[in-house]
C-alpha cells in the first residue's frame, strides 16, 4: 500500500506519486464515512487544529473545518481581518502564541507566497499549505486530480486544459504539479496577459484559442477570472463581455466538438464571465464533486499527517 | 518445541467452521433478522467461510453479509510510526434494528472488537451485537468482552503469536501457534 512521505503538506512539489496514491486511498474511505448516517470517526479526538487565515477565504476554510470536526478534532479560527496581525506582530509570532496554547496542527491560507515553507522552518508541527499567495494550493489540485480519477480511472495519458486567469492563480501551478505527477498531459489557455511567461518552463503546451484547446482537450478545468486582482491601471483585458465572449466556455462551443471534456471549477464561479450558467449547470460538470471530495481529501491529508505525530520510539 | 505448533489443523478446521456455522444457524434460523459482518482485514475471511456455510444450510439462502474497516476508530492510532491504512467497508444493508454477528479471526485484548462496535454504531443501532470469533486467546483481555461462539480457546504467552492461515491467500486451512524466534526461556 502507498504510503504518505511528507510531514507537512506544503505543495505538491516535493511530494512522490506514491504520496498523492496515498492520499487518495485514504479518501475514499472517508467518502465513504460522511455518506453515512453519522458522518465522524474520532481519529482525532486528541487533537486540536488551528485554522490560520490571513486572507478571505469561505469554501475552503469551511472545507477544512468540516474535514477536521468530522475526525473530531478540537478545531479554533483565526482570521487576519480581526487580530493582532493588524498591530503588527510578524507571522512567526503569531502562529508561535496560538502554538504556546497547545495547538497540535496547523492549516494555513496566506497572500504571501512561500509563507507556508517559511513557516515550517519556524515551527515543529505539521502544517497543511491552503494557499499562499498565488503560488500553491495543494488540497484543491489533490480534490481535483481525485475527481478526475474517479471519472476517468487513470490519469495517464489523459489531457487536461487549465484555462482562464492562470496569472492570479494558486489553483494553476498544484494542478499542473500533480496532474503531471500522475502521468497527465497538460496545457493552459488563456489571454496571453493572463498567462506567466514562466509556465512554459513547467512542461505545459500554452494555447490562446479556447476552441483549440476545448477540441483537445478530455477535462477542462475553468478557473475563476479574480475580478478582485484585475490590473487597476492597465486591465488584462478589455471586458467582462468581451472576456465572455473570446474566452468564455459556452454551451455552442462545447456543441461544436466531437466529444465533450468533463468541467471542472474550483469556485466560487463568474457566471457568465468564464463559464456560462448552462455549462455550470449541464452535465458535463463535476463541480459539486469537487466540493464533496474536498472534505474527504481534506480528512485524508489531516489524518495521515497526524498519524505521523508523537509516533512512539518502540 | 519448533517454531509453529499446530492449533487447529486443516481437518478440524472445516468441522470448526461447520460447528460454527450450525451454532449461528441454531440462534439465528434463517438471519431474517440477522447478518453477519466480517472485520477487516482477517475476519472477512472467516465471515465469508461462514456466510457460504450458512447459505448451505438454509438451502442456497445466504444470510445478509457486510464488511467493516474499524482503522479510523482504533483507540492506537498515532502509536505507530506510520499512519494506519484503512480498508473499504461495505455494508449495503441498515444495521438498524438487526441482530449483528461481527466475527473476527483471533480475539486477543478485545480492543479491536471495542473499535468494531464503534464503527457498526456510525451506522445506525442494530438491536444486538454478538461476537464470533475462531481463536480464543482466553485471559489476554483489556476489556470486558467475551465472544458468543468460539472456535477453539486457547492460552498463549504474550510473546506468541497465533496465526489463521486461509486456503485462498496459501496452503490449507489451517491455525498455528508461533512462538517467538529468540530464546523463550
Amino acid at each position: 500500500m502507498a504510503e504518505f512521505s511528507a510531514r507537512h503538506l506544503l505543495g505538491i512539489r516535493g511530494l512522490q506519486a506514491s504520496d498523492v496514491e496515498a492520499v487518495f486511498q485514504t479518501a475514499r474511505e472517508f467518502k465513504a464515512v460522511i455518506n453515512r448516517p453519522i458522518k465522524k470517526v474520532p481519529s482525532l479526538r486528541d487533537l486540536t487544529v488551528a485554522n490560520l487565515f490571513f486572507e478571505n477565504s469561505t469554501r475552503t476554510r469551511l472545507s477544512f473545518e468540516l474535514a477536521e470536526k468530522r475526525l473530531s478534532a478540537d478545531v479554533v479560527n483565526f482570521s487576519a481581518g480581526s487580530s493582532s496581525v493588524k498591530k503588527g506582530e510578524t507571522l512567526a509570532d503569531t502562529v508561535r502564541n496560538i502554538l504556546a496554547m497547545k495547538v497540535d496542527m496547523v492549516v494555513m491560507r496566506h497572500p504571501h507566497p512561500g509563507a507556508a515553507h517559511y513557516l515550517a522552518q519556524k515551527i515543529q508541527v505539521p502544517i497543511v499549505n491552503a494557499g499562499d499567495g498565488t503560488h500553491e494550493h495543494p488540497t484543491q489540485a489533490l480534490l481535483d486530480c481525485f475527481t478526475l480519477t474517479e471519472r476517468l480511472g487513470s490519469l495517464s495519458g489523459k489531457r487536461v486544459c487549465i484555462f482562464g486567469d492562470i496569472r492570479h492563480s494558486r489553483v494553476a501551478l498544484s494542478n499542473v504539479l500533480c496532474l503531471q505527477l500522475l502521468g497527465a498531459e497538460v496545457m493552459v489557455c488563456g489571454p496571453a496577459t493572463l498567462i506567466p511567461k514562466h509556465f512554459g518552463s513547467l512542461g505545459v503546451q500554452i494555447e490562446h484559442d479556447v476552441d483549440r484547446a476545448l477540441a483537445w482537450c478530455d477535462v477542462a478545468n475553468v478557473l475563476r477570472i479574480q475580478l478582485e486582482r484585475q490590473g487597476t491601471e492597465v486591465p488584462y483585458f478589455p471586458s467582462l463581455e468581451e472576456y465572455h465572449s473570446v474566452y468564455g466556455i459556452t454551451t455552442e462551443r462545447l456543441h461544436r466538438l466531437d466529444k465533450r471534456p468533463l468541467i471542472l471549477h474550483p469556485g466560487p464561479m463568474n457566471r457568465g464571465v468564464e463559464i456560462a450558467s448552462d455549462v455550470a449547470d449541464g452535465q458535463d460538470a463535476v463541480i459539486l464533486d469537487q466540493v464533496e471530495n474536498g472534505v474527504a481529501i481534506r480528512m485524508a491529508v489531516l489524518y495521515l499527517l497526524a498519524g505521523r505525530l508523537g509516533s512512539s520510539p518502540d | 518445541m519448533g517454531p509453529e505448533h499446530s492449533l487447529i489443523t486443516p481437518l478440524q478446521f472445516q468441522l470448526t467452521l461447520d460447528r460454527l456455522a450450525h451454532q449461528l444457524v441454531e440462534e439465528h434460523g434463517e438471519f431474517a433478522e440477522s447478518a453477519l459482518i466480517g472485520i477487516q482485514p482477517r475476519g472477512v475471511h472467516l465471515a465469508s467461510r461462514l456466510r457460504d456455510r450458512i447459505g448451505r444450510i438454509l438451502g442456497g439462502k445466504p444470510p445478509r453479509f457486510g464488511e467493516l474497516d474499524i482503522t479510523f476508530f482504533r483507540d492506537d492510532f498515532r502509536r505507530h510510526d506510520m499512519p494506519l491504512q484503512a480498508a473499504e467497508t461495505n455494508l449495503d444493508f441498515t444495521v438498524e434494528g438487526l441482530r449483528i454477528v461481527l466475527v473476527d479471526d483471533v480475539l486477543f485484548t478485545g480492543r479491536t472488537i471495542r473499535a468494531a462496535m464503534d464503527a457498526l454504531l456510525a451506522h445506525g443501532r442494530p438491536s444486538k451485537i454478538e461476537l464470533a470469533v475462531l481463536v480464543d486467546r482466553r485471559f489476554r483481555r483489556e476489556l470486558p468482552i467475551e465472544p458468543k461462539y468460539v472456535g477453539r480457546s486457547v492460552d498463549s504467552l504474550d510473546s506468541q503469536r497465533v496465526q489463521v492461515v486461509w486456503s485462498d491467500m496459501e496452503g490449507e486451512d489451517r491455525v498455528e501457534l508461533i512462538n517467538p524466534t529468540e530464546d523463550h526461556g
